[in-house]
């Protein structure tokens, strides 16, 4: 009973039927009906829904994607329309040729999608069909912005602390953590009393700061956690951890005075130290001899110590005379630590610039800012003869060997700096308040110490500021000595002006 | 004048009837509607008789027959030949073929003149197809279907083939018959025409699905009508387009 047909068959006319609906002449096809008639006769899209909910979370602009992730997607994206793909159930009885979203106004909460399907009906004719699927967009809040806003979100929370005079190190930290971009993971950061509280969703991301704290500031931590709730049939445990961070409480331009033993366990370095440097290491110099030497943090916390001069206490003085001292002058011992070659030590005769031309009598100390200073400038020390140390480290020093003065830095005139400054830093914002004041003399003198300290700056993004002229004229400028940032060292800042949006 | 009816909700009206230019066997059904609808049409002019065929409702697939005479399948009961010999006028001829192919009415059509047949047919079926019924036989495919029977109506005016029959195999068929031929389909696209309609020269029965442009067709391609489609249509939209204009 088997015929050859096959080959015959490409040869042969076709020959054209009448649909049996409308009678027009066709093709024949399985179901012996035009196309049109098909259509209006069966519907192969009936299984699919023409409508469907989208959830949408409104705090973190997230879709729903069933059963429980939530995923960002733009509106008319190639991620959303396959999220709507995914809501049809009855797709796969059909072949799905094309998807586009028809445009829908943006806030009209309504999404539409235009579907081109292929299917199969009766007996083997192929059906396409077009139609429009319309979504509906409803708000539900996700897990994570549920939990944030019942203020139940963070498992784990660091808090930075310094028991320090000024916040410098807090306005330093906040440029690091903005350079290295450490505060990605935070949920929420807000200010302590002398300090601020980092808040996190997973431990993880919190031992991930502490690092980074450790890594760039001399600091210990200590670790603790509270059970919040735990089932023990399943053996969960629900707490919520914090690292208590304190950060060593010392800053730059501070004098210290360092325990005996501490001393002679730097290199034989006097006790009497001007801090220096602070990264995660110490920097200490001893401005009689320019002896340098290196704490660690582990260190400090062994041989505690306070600062004994704060710069709030500089006082101004102006250079008399400077005298260098010659290498073959200065006194060494075997296991002394080493001095530093790029500060030179010299004797220096100063009048306090309060009592400039009143006073005639010059005082005699020694300092490590020789190659900077000159007779007629003027530098800011501390005035230890007549300050009122307390500190026993302080008292068990020979008065004799204490200078009168220790100069710290030279000194330029600030007050017409701060308008000439071209350049600004990021700062971190958070949606109550920014954590650290910007308007205090702290933030103005650590904007100063950033311009006077090339090394400080290194760690640091400096932003162009636009809002302010450049100064054409080298003579604009009211002291072409004073410490400048150069333009090489400043980024540009992202500006984004969209002026269309802007009428 | 073509009519539509049903047999117990069933389109395929074919199966269970038999309509030649000088009988009608309808089957026996549970409701008499059917029988009604042929015996209102057609008692005036031929019996139409109540059977069945080896206990069968399906009579119309497994009987074949024109004017001349009828050819039952083997496997009719004495009691059933003895029925139809009584019903229908003597001079129809009537016979039992010892037959493979026993569904005679799937593999061969024919109308009074000449027969399609399957073409495995046996050589002695063919002889008696060619005795009993006084036709000329051919072996023949419909659109490559061997059920010549199942996809092809005839009547001595025209025919009705399987939709998918190609032009040429339709002008083949065609001066074999000497009728015209129409592909066409029955009951709202089904190709099984034989299945979906019975045909004699003055009357036709299809299913209750089968569509105006269907009857149209088959009006036209079996000569149903004294008055030609096409001048209907000319009358009438002349008149119709007066009138809505």
């Amino acid at each position: 009973m088997e015929y050859m047909v096959e080959e015959e068959k490409p040869q042969q006319l076709k020959n054209k039927i009448l649909c049996c609906e409308c009678g027009t002449a066709i093709d024949p096809n399985p179901a012996n009906m035009c196309a049109a008639c098909l259509r209006s006769h069966v519907d192969i899209t009936q299984d699919i829904p023409k409508q469907a909910t989208l959830y949408f979370c409104r705090g973190c602009e997230r879709y729903l994607q069933p059963p429980g992730e939530w995923i960002h997607c733009t509106l008319e994206s190639r991620e959303l329309l396959s999220l709507c793909l995914k809501k049809l159930k009855s797709l796969n009885r059909v072949k799905l040729i094309d998807a586009a979203f028809v445009w829908t106004e943006p806030h009209s909460k309504r999404i539409k999608v235009k579907l081109t399907v292929h299917g199969e009906v009766m007996g083997g004719a192929i059906l396409e069909q077009v139609f429009i699927v319309d979504y509906t967009v409803n708000h539900q809040m996700c897990d994570t912005c549920h939990r944030s806003e019942a203020q139940d979100y963070w498992r784990a929370s660091v808090q930075v602390r310094q028991k320090s005079e000024n916040k410098k190190t807090f306005y330093y930290l906040e440029q690091l953590i903005l350079k290295h971009k450490a505060h990605e993971n935070t949920l929420g950061i807000k200010p302590a009393h002398e300090g601020i509280d980092f808040f996190f969703a997973t431990e993880g991301h919190a031992k991930k700061m502490v690092d980074f704290l450790t890594a760039v500031l001399p600091c210990r931590y200590q670790h603790s956690k509270k059970l919040i709730s735990h089932d023990i049939n399943s053996n969960i445990y629900n707490y919520k951890f914090t690292y208590s961070v304190e950060i060593v409480p010392l800053s730059k331009d501070s004098v210290v005075c360092l325990p005996k033993k501490l001393a002679q366990q730097l290199g034989g370095i006097s006790p009497l130290c001007l801090v220096f440097r602070v990264t995660s290491t110490i920097y200490l110099i001893d401005p009689c001899t320019a002896q340098m030497a290196e704490l660690s943090s582990t260190n400090f916390w062994r041989y505690p110590f306070n600062s004994i001069c704060n710069p709030k206490q500089l006082v101004e003085y102006i250079v008399m005379d400077i005298e260098c001292i010659m290498y073959k002058d200065k006194k060494s011992f075997p296991g002394q630590g080493s001095i530093s070659t790029r500060h030179v030590t010299a004797d220096i005769w100063l009048v306090k610039a309060s009592e400039l031309g009143v006073n005639d009598n010059t005082i005699h100390t020694r300092t490590h800012l020789g190659h900077l200073l000159k007779p007629g400038d003027s530098v800011l020390g501390y005035n230890l003869e007549d300050s009122n140390v307390n500190d026993i480290n302080f008292d068990k020093l020979d008065r004799n060997n204490v200078p009168d003065i220790i100069l710290v830095k030279k000194h330029y005139d600030r007050s017409s700096r701060k308008k000439q400054r071209i350049w600004k830093l990021k700062h971190m914002t958070t949606e109550q308040e920014t954590p650290f004041n910007t308007d205090t003399k702290d933030y103005n003198e650590f904007l100063d110490d950033l311009e006077e300290d090339p090394t400080l700056r290194q760690n640091v993004n400096i932003f162009k500021d636009m809002s302010k002229q450049m100064p054409v004229d080298a003579y604009d400028t009211i002291d072409p000595d004073a410490p400048h940032i150069t333009l090489d060292e400043m980024l540009d800042d992202l500006v984004i002006d969209d002026v269309e949006m802007a009428e | 004048m073509a009519l539509r009816v049903q047999f117990e909700n069933n389109n395929e009206i074919g199966v269970f009837a038999k309509l030649t230019n000088a009988y009608c066997l309808v089957s026996i059904g549970g409701s008499e509607n059917f029988y009604s609808t042929f015996e209102g049409e057609l008692s005036e002019t031929i019996p139409v008789v109540h059977t069945s065929l080896a206990g069968c409702r399906i009579i119309g697939r497994l009987c074949v027959g024109n004017k001349n005479g009828l050819i039952l399948p083997n496997s009719t009961t004495d009691n059933e030949l003895q029925h139809l010999r009584n019903a229908l006028p003597e001079k129809i001829k009537i016979q039992r073929v010892e037959e493979r192919l026993s569904a005679l009415g799937n593999v061969i059509a024919c109308n009074d003149y000449v027969a399609l047949i399957h073409p495995d047919l046996d050589r002695e079926t063919e002889e008696i197809i060619t005795d009993v019924l006084q036709v000329e036989a051919f072996r023949q495919t419909i659109a490559s279907n061997v059920l010549v029977g199942s996809y092809c109506v005839l009547n001595n005016q025209g025919g009705l083939v399987h939709p998918n029959t190609s032009i040429v195999d339709q002008e083949e068929l065609s001066s074999l018959l000497q009728v015209p031929l129409v592909a066409g389909t029955i009951n709202r696209g089904s190709d099984v025409v034989s299945a979906g309609m019975v045909v004699n020269d003055w009357s036709a029965f299809c299913g209750m699905d089968t569509t105006s442009t269907e009857l149209t067709v088959i009006e036209s391609v079996f000569r149903l009508n004294e008055s030609v489609p096409s001048s209907i249509a000319t009358n009438m939209r002349a008149s119709l387009i007066e009138s809505m204009s």
